[in-house]
């Protein structure tokens, strides 16, 4: 096959769920009245589509860290608990202590790096499942949090902490920043250096990477350890965004909507592939079809079906058959 | 690719593992075991045992639950197993098959859901152990399958609900509705008690309803996404099946500029503390109580029944309706 049939794998596995977001903004535009009602209101945009970016941030913080993790070979099932986990940390040093701003996001962010280092251990050193190790986490640690909270919703009234993910910069909410501002970092990191190259060839074979020289444990540990930190994020702006550490339901069922963003981004889950941009369209996608949901007044008990056929058809169009006959397709019709 | 196939070691440390993950839940379970003095009571007859399985600690309002049930078991020297089940059925299905085993004298428990609890009750049917539902009901074909039900009326407290906005808006009302989990017993019911009352009001509208899975968090990203609706703007009342949402609702509002509890009145169910707070505050305007503290109750019906006293089927906790203006009062004496 000539190069140019076959285009950087960067591009077609954002194509896919860009145009299915496209199919699902067209929709909206036509059947759902006012969805692109955006105002300017106390120099910050108000209006769905901002709404869904706030909402879309979350799963994106913690798909940028599942990204290199899955490109591992590994997946981290652990992420929502950690959430938990450092949701509750930072209401507790918010509420119980004078711990100065920086400290409350520092003590967060360690909170899930550590957590994303015992899932690295038991994975690098023990040789677990990856499946396997973080489901012990997924399993335990909102039972930490349960202890960390002793049980409570804990509120804060804490300014820095409550105004996170309540206010905008720069006209857009500051959850959506950092998600940027995180995928950008990690995109430079990963593809200007060969961490990238490195998180591939071990989740290809990490055996024939360790013969070739690479330490092959080391760069999964700090995918995990990574992973770990995004989700000590996400829990801070969880918790923010609440005004309030909710042990029980903060990043509940969150790993599976940040895999499903993953997928759905063209990361294969066998590893060896990565796309961090197609993580985040993963994620606006996912936060879209929920938004939508709601504005169409789809009761609760029925919503996962829509989301269920919409995800299978992105998958379905990026499995690797149907993407070759498409292309064969368009090479016949070629001049 | 040469993927390394799980030696006999790697499976071993799963296992391992599994366990001590298991073992980390049953120690939380556990955690703070209601031990009854002995001897305290000073009766000679083999001290009673319940196994209670709680859906999990999702709220404040279960937290209270839990308490109560603990606290009144220990001051009376029962003998209380207590198990979490972390809102997931199967845990309680194993709790109940394992309450079974342990031969206590009652089982008691709060289902997570109302269907599939047939086979289990069956078992504890032919093991001969008596059944309490506290809280919340089943939906079993056999109502013989459990001895009683001590628990709010949920759809009596939809119809309260419904009542004090008749009351507050003079039967004119646009009203957005979050409703609880789907398929849940006080979903359900709030829902059809409301509607029921809201019938007789042609005025009244809920223009908006949808699920905030009782969490602040998906209360306020809903009730965002009803204030952005075409609708969003004409409306004028929320009704929350729990507080929590509310809770969540009332900063969705204030976001999104308008006033809680003035520019949208609000009404919500069960009455925890952080609400008295909000309407001390003005934000909320109603709060329609579920009484969590129903462990004097539970233990009434299970001395009774261990004295083969006979237990009303339907037992009903005792319930007020909290406006703002009781509000300064009431939160001084509320226990959770």
């Amino acid at each position: 096959m000539t190069s140019f049939l076959r285009p950087r794998p960067a591009l077609t596995s954002l194509a896919w769920p860009l145009a299915a977001l496209a199919l699902l903004v067209l929709f909206n535009l036509l059947f759902t009245p006012g969805f692109f009602n955006i105002e300017l209101r106390d120099a910050r945009l108000f209006g769905t589509p901002i709404d869904i970016l706030n909402h879309a941030s979350k799963v994106a913080i913690v798909a940028v860290g599942m990204t290199l993790v899955i490109a591992t070979g590994g997946v981290d099932l652990s992420v929502g608990a950690v959430v938990a986990i450092a949701g509750a940390i930072a209401a507790m040093l918010a509420t119980r202590t004078q711990a100065p701003f920086p400290l409350v996001v520092l003590a967060a962010l360690a909170a899930g790096g550590v957590a994303g280092l015992c899932n690295g251990v038991l994975v690098t050193r023990l040789r677990l499942q990856p499946i396997v190790a973080t489901l012990v986490l997924m399993v335990a640690g909102r039972g930490v949090a349960q202890l960390i909270t002793d049980g409570l919703i804990i509120t804060f009234e804490h300014r820095e902490l409550s105004s996170l993910a309540n206010t905008s910069f720069a006209l857009l909410p500051i959850p959506a920043w950092i998600a940027i501002a995180l995928a950008l970092a990690t995109g430079l990191l990963t593809r200007r250096t060969a961490a990238g190259m490195f998180l591939e060839a071990v989740g290809d074979n990490d055996r024939a990477c360790r013969y070739a020289g690479v330490n092959d444990r080391a760069i999964k540990l700090a995918a995990y350890a990574f992973c770990g930190g995004c989700a000590g994020l996400a829990g801070l702006v969880e918790c923010s965004y609440i005004k309030a550490a909710d042990a029980n339901n903060a990043g509940l069922f969150l790993e599976l909507d940040v895999i499903l963003a993953v997928v759905i981004g063209g990361t294969s889950l066998s590893g060896g592939r990565f796309s961090i941009s197609g993580s985040l369209a993963g994620a606006v996608l996912i936060q879209t079809l929920t938004k939508t949901m709601y504005m169409h007044d789809v009761s609760a008990d029925v919503a996962p079906l829509p989301k269920a056929i919409a995800v299978l058809a992105v998958c379905v169009l990026q499995s690797p058959v149907v993407k070759d006959r498409v292309s064969a397709a368009f090479s016949r019709g070629r001049p | 690719m040469p993927t390394r196939r799980p030696t006999r070691r790697t499976i071993l440390a799963a296992f391992c593992l599994a366990g001590l993950s298991l073992a980390a839940c049953e120690k939380k379970a556990e955690d703070k075991p209601a031990e009854p003095k002995a001897g305290a009571t000073g009766t000679p007859a083999p001290k009673l045992r319940v196994g209670f399985s709680q859906i999990g600690a999702e709220s404040d309002w279960r937290r209270a639950n839990t308490e109560s049930i603990k606290g009144e078991a220990a001051k009376r020297g029962v003998e209380l197993v207590f198990a979490d089940a972390q809102q997931k059925q199967e845990n309680q299905i194993k709790a109940l098959r394992s309450f079974i085993q342990q031969k206590v004298d009652v089982i008691a428990f709060s289902p997570v859901v109302e269907t599939g609890w047939e086979p289990v009750l069956k078992e504890v049917k032919e093991a001969g152990i008596p059944v309490i539902l506290t809280d919340r009901a089943v939906d079993v074909s056999d109502p013989n399958l459990f001895v009683t039900f001590i628990g709010a009326d949920f759809v009596e407290e939809g119809r309260r609900a419904a009542n004090w906005v008749v009351k507050a808006t003079g039967g004119k009302a646009m009203v957005a509705e979050l409703q609880g989990t789907p398929g849940s017993a006080p979903a359900i019911d709030r829902k059809k008690g409301f509607e029921e009352v809201i019938k007789a009001h042609p005025d009244i509208k809920v223009i908006k309803s949808q699920s905030g899975e009782f969490t602040r968090a998906k209360g306020k990203e809903v009730m965002e996404t009803f204030l952005k609706s075409s609708e969003g703007a004409s409306i004028n009342v929320l009704y929350a099946h729990n507080d929590d949402m509310a809770l969540g609702a009332i900063q969705a509002i204030e976001e999104a500029g308008r006033k809680p509890g003035v520019d949208i009145k609000i009404v919500s169910i069960d009455a925890v503390r952080a609400a008295f707070e909000a309407m001390v505050a003005g934000k909320l305007n109603c709060t329609v109580e579920c009484n969590p503290l129903l462990g004097p109750q539970l233990f009434d019906a299970v001395e009774a029944l261990a004295a083969k006293k006979p237990v009303e089927k339907r037992i009903v906790t005792k319930e007020g309706v909290f406006e703002q203006a009781q509000a300064a009062e009431a939160i001084k004496t509320r226990q959770y």
